[in-house]
């Protein structure tokens, strides 16, 4: 392996990377466990989302009388059919660039995911959707434990979160996963250059491969230090990618295309995190526009340009991106022109190898009907959200779900493949 | 090691941000229950922190106009960091650091709701040249160490929690259940103590618990200002029932006038801050904020201190004052027990490393990428601590300050440790004494002195100790084991 080695200087301090050179940087491990080329990508909507709103059951009475400032107009959704009841669904106006996937059929709407008992408390629900199991919100989670099948030694790049801090889905008890967001702070600075700043990072290296026994907490720091230094460089390459088309200029956008230069420059990642945040939405959310308006085109924008752009290097077939959110939010909206946390929520799935479509059924909102919970205040959920990660686990990486899982949940699992 | 007695720099390192070389002689003349005291007493000295932002002996605040901390989040911020770097008062920065996590609101949505000078206003404005209510920080400052049911009222009248959690449009024709679920689940009881009965009787509590802006309302206008109002109005006059008691065994707030509502709130909250799940919530948040995030939380520890503040009926000051001095917080065991906020490393580095010159500005960008920019919490639970503190991206910006740190003092510790610097060892033990790491094991320690003779054998020569010098500090700031309080 050739080593090149350059040598930055940003506001005085010295950046040094060692850049490999092609092809060195298709992990050498992953190559040699032989491993398929499928990934995950995981998009996390943080805040609860207001399924309703969303995917929109504009056919449905209900839904208008209870929304009457947000309620998304029948003549602006995007129709993507009726359920299996006959209601008719739309997207939101927001979603253009999902109706395309949908279209080809290559984007599953799983309505009504959920399951028994729904948190309405964010901070448990999200650590429910990433243990996979609403009795218990902390230890593993449901990732991270497909991460300790992996054969070892694990790759240090057998995933990759491009958020700041670790979430409860990827917390594993063997593997730490990256978290690389930025080319600008991946990188190791030195107050030194030339040689002096080189053997500053050989020392910094060096004092993180202490196991540091008797002090696991102090070892846990050093394994996230020597796994940084560890993966800079191979992380720089992946930063440093030209996409095929223009992302959206925001968090999302620009975190999807990090996933993409992974993805095309061969990093070998299995698993990918991204989550994009506002959806707790309890004030002033508007209907077609306004707040929601924008999350709904941050979203749609920034999943179309990254579908695209894997599907103009051919690797859309070896990509599924699946979309939550910790729960959905209520029906009626509050007196703030927002909606207050409610129950079951709608998952996405969308990739050149998922068999698009509505999947599930669409709750009625008339107060009284069984699809609905709480006083008829939320949506019952219909679809439990770990039969989706199981299909994910079983049909997609290729992985029993059920220790993973701790239970058998493809009964009733929707057929997104 | 630092020249103090051990059992002072712990309490430093967990109750204030740290010793620079100037506190030494403090702190050296102290017994641990005196420094306790020191540090709880504070209101004994003056808060005159502020009054030396500028002075040329102090690590300095940049601004592109005015320096105009009351209604510019960006000085706010310095503010803040100057404070906990130079305060005489550290415990009362350290505390309200915890309360701002407790109470996390966060600035982005204020900005949305009320334009960014009056969002900074509702959280920095320290009462004095303009018009309108303190700022969220300034209460949280105020009663650092004051009764936690007496902060809770006030909060709940913030003008920046109103925004935050939407109380401001909180009315009994269409109650808003955000502030009061979250008043049970992150401020006092916890999930699973409280139903969603609860969060609907909650929230009709506080209705009509809303906002009025001052006459007239120009966002840009400094001396404009929200401020909390109660609407009679719109306030549910009904009764409310909870599944806990509120008062005098009874479950029901009754039913009273409208004029008299506002009892309700009261009501409500005190039977919250008094409530006994509560008092361990807090005690558990100290345990692990003072006393370890390594070490399961003692039961007796737990029930100790849920009962000092039962008992004191819910001040905070006997609490943190029996934590300091306990016995859990002085068993050796715990030193280094802690991961450190990003807030508290960098303002520590700064008081170890020095000052001279130290732009606190560059500092907000190095602190969003360790995880932590301060009034931008991630959401209404405050920022994941703990473990949760570090990613590779996190632990890369931390180890980077600690190079962008050493930058700037490279001349200052050249010089002073021209003499130290004659030998290795010297070098090495004079470092150490000022940054103060959990201890180092063989390994490290053979990597840094590997370091030091990487680029050739010891000769001590100015610009051996120039480069040496910095790379150690820069390595020791950016070690793990520095990472650790």
């Amino acid at each position: 392996m050739r080593i090149s080695r350059r040598l930055f200087i940003r506001d005085g301090v010295a950046t040094v990377t060692l850049g490999l050179t092609a092809p060195a940087f298709l992990s050498a491990i992953a190559q040699a466990q032989g491993l398929s080329s499928r990934r995950l990508v995981v998009v996390y909507l943080g805040g609860g989302n207001d399924a309703l709103n969303t995917l929109i059951p504009y056919q449905d009475q209900s839904y208008y009388s209870r929304r009457p400032t947000i309620a998304v107009p029948a003549g602006q959704v995007l129709q993507v059919g009726a359920d299996a009841t006959g209601r008719g669904l739309g997207l939101h106006p927001r979603l253009g660039g999902l109706l395309n996937i949908f279209n080809e059929g290559k984007l599953a709407l799983v309505q009504r995911a959920g399951y028994p008992d729904s948190s309405r408390s964010h901070f448990e629900a999200t650590d429910i959707f990433g243990t996979a199991n609403p009795s218990t919100s902390s230890g593993s989670g449901w990732l991270g434990r497909y991460l300790d099948t992996l054969p070892k030694p694990v790759d240090a790049l057998s995933a990759w979160n491009t958020t700041g801090e670790t979430p409860r889905a990827l917390v594993s008890g063997q593997v730490g996963v990256p978290a690389i967001s930025s080319a600008n702070t991946y990188r190791f600075a030195s107050p030194n250059r030339g040689s002096a700043a080189l053997q500053e990072r050989a020392a910094a290296e060096a004092m993180a491969a202490n196991p540091a026994p008797g002090r696991p907490h102090l070892g846990f720091v050093n394994s996230t230090n020597r796994s940084a230094i560890e993966t800079i460089d191979r992380a720089a390459q992946a930063l440093n990618y030209t996409p095929t088309i223009a992302y959206p200029n925001n968090g999302f956008g620009l975190a999807l295309r990090t996933v993409a230069g992974a993805i095309v420059t061969g990093i070998g990642s299995r698993v990918y995190w991204v989550s994009t945040g506002g959806y707790d939405t309890h004030a002033e959310q508007g209907a077609g526009g306004g707040q929601y308006g924008n999350l709904m085109g941050t979203l749609g924008d920034g999943l179309f340009a990254f579908y695209s752009d894997v599907r103009n290097h051919g690797l859309a077939n070896d990509t599924t991106v699946v979309v939550f959110s910790e729960f959905g939010r209520r029906i009626a909206e509050n007196g703030s022109g927002g909606t207050d946390h409610g129950a079951a929520g709608l998952m996405m799935v969308l990739g050149g190898a998922v068999r698009g479509g509505l999947h599930g059924t669409a709750a009625s909102l008339q107060p009284g009907h069984p699809t609905l919970e709480n006083s008829s205040g939320d949506v019952r959920f219909e679809t439990d959200f770990r039969s989706v990660y199981a299909r994910l686990l079983d049909n997609w990486l290729g992985v029993n779900s059920v220790p993973i899982l701790n239970g058998d949940f493809r009964a009733g699992a929707p057929a997104i493949f | 090691m630092s020249q103090l007695d051990p059992d002072i720099d712990h309490l430093l390192r967990r109750a204030g941000f740290g010793v620079s070389a100037s506190e030494v002689e403090t702190f050296s003349r102290m017994s641990p229950n005196n420094a306790v005291a020191y540090l709880v007493d504070y209101e004994g000295r003056p808060d005159d922190v502020d009054a030396r932002i500028g002075r040329p002996d102090h690590s300095q605040v940049v601004s592109k106009d005015l320096f105009s901390p009351d209604i510019d989040i960006d000085d706010a911020r310095q503010r803040w960091l100057f404070r906990m770097i130079h305060t005489r008062r550290p415990l009362q920065e350290q505390m309200a650091l915890f309360w701002h996590n407790h109470f996390a609101t966060a600035y982005s949505k204020l900005v949305a709701n009320s334009g960014a000078l009056q969002a900074a206003k509702m959280f920095a404005y320290k009462p004095g040249a303009l018009r309108g209510p303190q700022g969220q920080l300034e209460l949280f400052r105020q009663d650092a160490l004051g009764n936690f049911r007496d902060l809770l009222i006030k909060v709940a009248q913030d003008a920046a929690m109103l925004v935050w959690l939407d109380g401001k449009s909180n009315t009994a024709a269409s109650p808003q259940e955000n502030f009061g679920r979250e008043v049970m689940e992150i401020f006092t009881i916890g999930v699973g103590h409280y139903t969603e009965a609860d969060v609907r009787a909650a929230s009709r509590v506080f209705t009509g618990w809303n906002l009025k802006s001052s006459e007239p309302f120009r966002r840009d206008d400094p001396n404009a200002y929200q401020a909390f109002f109660y609407s009679a109005d719109d306030h549910d006059t009904g009764a409310k029932t909870f599944s806990f008691p509120i008062a005098g065994g009874s479950h029901t707030i009754p039913e009273r006038g409208a004029a008299n509502g506002m009892q309700d709130g009261m009501d409500l909250i005190t039977a919250l801050a008094t409530h006994p799940e509560t008092a361990r919530r807090l005690a558990r948040k100290f345990w692990n904020f003072f006393v370890s995030e390594v070490q399961a939380p003692d039961p007796q520890f737990i029930e100790g201190t849920a009962a000092v503040y039962l008992q004191s009926g819910t001040e905070i000051k006997p609490v943190v004052r029996y934590v300091l001095a306990s016995p859990w917080f002085r068993d050796p065991s715990v030193r280094f027990a802690r991961y450190s906020w990003p807030p508290e490393f960098v303002a520590r580095a700064i008081k170890e490393v020095g000052w001279q010159g130290v732009s606190l500005d560059q500092v907000r960008t190095p602190l969003a990428n360790m995880g932590m920019l301060l009034f931008e919490p991630p959401n209404v639970g405050g920022w994941p601590s703990g473990a949760a503190w570090f990613s590779t991206a996190t632990m890369l910006a931390r180890s980077n300050f600690g190079a962008q740190l050493v930058v700037d003092q490279k001349e200052q510790l050249a010089a002073s440790l021209s003499s130290d610097g004659q030998t290795q060892q010297g070098l090495m033990t004079a470092m150490a004494q000022r940054i103060t790491t959990a201890p180092l094991d063989a390994g490290p320690q053979q990597a840094l002195a590997s370091y030091l003779v990487a680029g050739g054998a010891w000769t001590g020569s100015a610009e051996q100790i120039a480069t040496r010098a910095s790379g150690l500090a820069r390595l020791l700031v950016g070690s793990p084991e520095y990472q650790l309080i």
